[in-house]
């Protein structure tokens, strides 16, 4: 971090999947660089910088939000959920994880962690979503590679199996 | 700190507005691009102190305290990236977000209160608005993107006073009042009062924009909001709001008609609504104050579209939600 000449640092106590961390920044700090950069956890990408591109979505209080437009100092004694926090303690995939990759719901990879953790708001508010509601929930994240077609297809995989139901063909499209 | 030098926008763009600069509309004048190429960690805010009042007194009384200097954060949707272009340099941010009771939406005596920190998200989905306000839904849902909306607010989308925004012109079109909440304590503001120029609204330094009331319509009144965009999340390349309402005979007896970027303020197409205002909507009525908006509002020629584009696109949105809106009376 930046080397600061002014005494205004704040310290600021944040929940990162699940573990507590207490750190001290400058306000101008963002979140995506707390976390990044002090937290290590690489994750989390920053893509556009713009808040355009999703590719630094989080999980703030279970709200999904693009963490290049929010100060750390705003998470004070909040919440966070990164991509990291995905798998299970006993290293399984969340259904997401594993829609992507049956579907080939990824070519490079930089939007992936942006459009899981954006899915998993998305199917936490709606558990059954149409292939409509899934491109208008994802309209926050760009896939440069334009792989859209089979992230859509990798959320309403994981769909299904959060549901409990029989989990859709995985055969990949390539389009 | 990396001290901002006065560059040609700063001067041409004097008032009180001045630490706030547009990228897209001096984008188009080739100056930006120059000042930004000249700066370093671009993407980073300047420095300043940040304080998270718990109370509104707080924040007021700190608003009072450094003026000109503080800026209060809402969603942060809007201040942030500017700051962290370094178009606005606060020394102080105010965040507002854990000051209480200023999210809610409710009916109280025939008059919809929305409070200031109410996030878009909450609009979107609110059972409330979809029933009475089915406004609200086309407007939310144009708004940037879902992340966006879950921490982006009403108030802040109305303080920013751009007239790209897409609140304002719903306001205009629904005659909304605007509270203000300031040191000696409440004041209501007319929405036609509200926006006085770029990036300058009726607030004063040491006021927090804390309520929007908007009037419940009579039976048979109908409301609708679309803006064209390039892609999701885009500014409008021209939008229109409609509210109106229509007696058993078919006369329009109340009407409101807002436009969104095409103008340097959110702009209210007057001589349209007087138009229509105790006629019966045909369509040649409508097609009639459809032209006349279109050559009331001021667009500017951008990436979005030339002049006479939006000005066409004006007319078009104007006589869709007209009847829209119409459709929605029933």
């Amino acid at each position: 971090m930046s080397i600061n000449f002014f005494k205004m640092n704040k310290q600021i106590t944040v929940t990162v999947n699940g573990a507590q961390h207490t750190v001290e920044v400058e306000p101008r700090t963002l979140l995506v660089h707390l976390i990044r950069e002090t937290l290590n956890l690489t994750g989390t990408h920053i893509g556009c910088d713009t808040t355009t591109c999703g590719a630094c979505t989080v999980l703030l209080d279970g709200k999904s939000v693009k963490s290049c437009t929010i100060l750390a100092v705003q998470a004070n004694g909040r919440s966070i959920s990164t991509v990291e926090g995905l798998l299970s303690a006993d290293g399984q995939l969340h259904p997401l994880q594993e829609g992507f990759k049956e579907n080939h719901g990824l070519h490079c990879g930089f939007c992936t962690p942006g459009m899981l953790m954006r899915s998993v708001e998305l199917l936490a508010d709606n558990p059954n979503p149409t292939e409509e509601e899934i491109r208008w929930g994802i309209s926050g994240n760009l896939c440069r590679c334009t792989g859209y077609n089979n992230i859509v297809k990798a959320i309403l995989y994981a769909a299904a199996k959060m549901r409990g139901e029989p989990v859709p063909s995985t055969e990949p499209e390539f389009v | 700190m990396a001290e901002r030098k006065p560059s040609l926008c700063y001067q041409q763009n004097s008032g009180k507005a001045q630490n706030y600069l547009v990228p897209r509309i001096i984008i188009n004048k080739r100056q930006v691009q120059y000042s930004i190429t000249q700066k370093t960690n671009l993407m980073i805010a300047a420095s300043f102190e940040y304080d998270a009042p718990s109370t509104l007194e707080e924040a007021i009384g700190l608003l009072q305290q450094y003026g000109e200097d503080a800026k209060i954060l809402s969603g942060g949707h809007s201040l942030i990236p500017m700051m962290k272009l370094r178009f606005a340099s606060p020394q102080r941010v105010i965040d507002i977000n854990g000051v209480p009771g200023l999210s809610y939406i409710k009916e109280e005596k025939g008059v919809l209160k929305i409070g200031a920190l109410t996030r878009e998200a909450e609009i979107e989905h609110s059972d409330l608005l979809k029933k009475k306000f089915p406004i609200f839904g086309d407007v939310t849902k144009l708004i940037a993107d879902p992340q966006v909306r879950n921490r982006g607010t009403i108030g802040g989308n109305l303080a920013h006073g751009d007239a790209a925004n897409d609140h304002p012109a719903a306001m205009l079109a629904l005659r909304a009042t605007v509270i203000a909440t300031g040191p000696e304590g409440k004041r209501s503001i007319p929405i036609d009062e509200f926006f006085f120029g770029f990036y300058q609204t009726a607030l004063q330094h040491s006021e927090v924009l804390t309520e929007i009331q908007i009037p419940i319509p009579p039976k048979g009144t109908g409301s609708a909001y679309h803006k064209f965009e390039r892609k999701v999340g885009d500014y409008a390349t021209a939008g229109a709001a409609v509210q109106l309402t229509i007696n058993d005979k078919g006369i329009c007896t109340a009407i409101g008609i807002g436009l969104t970027n095409v103008n340097a303020t959110p702009l209210r197409a007057g001589r349209s609504e007087q138009f229509l205002l105790n006629k019966s909507l045909t369509d040649d009525n409508i097609a009639a104050a459809a032209q006349l908006a279109s050559e009331d509002c001021n667009p500017s020629a951008d990436l979005r579209g030339s002049e006479e584009y939006k000005r066409a696109m004006v007319a078009v949105l104007v006589k869709r939600m007209i009847r829209k809106a119409i459709e929605r009376t029933k």
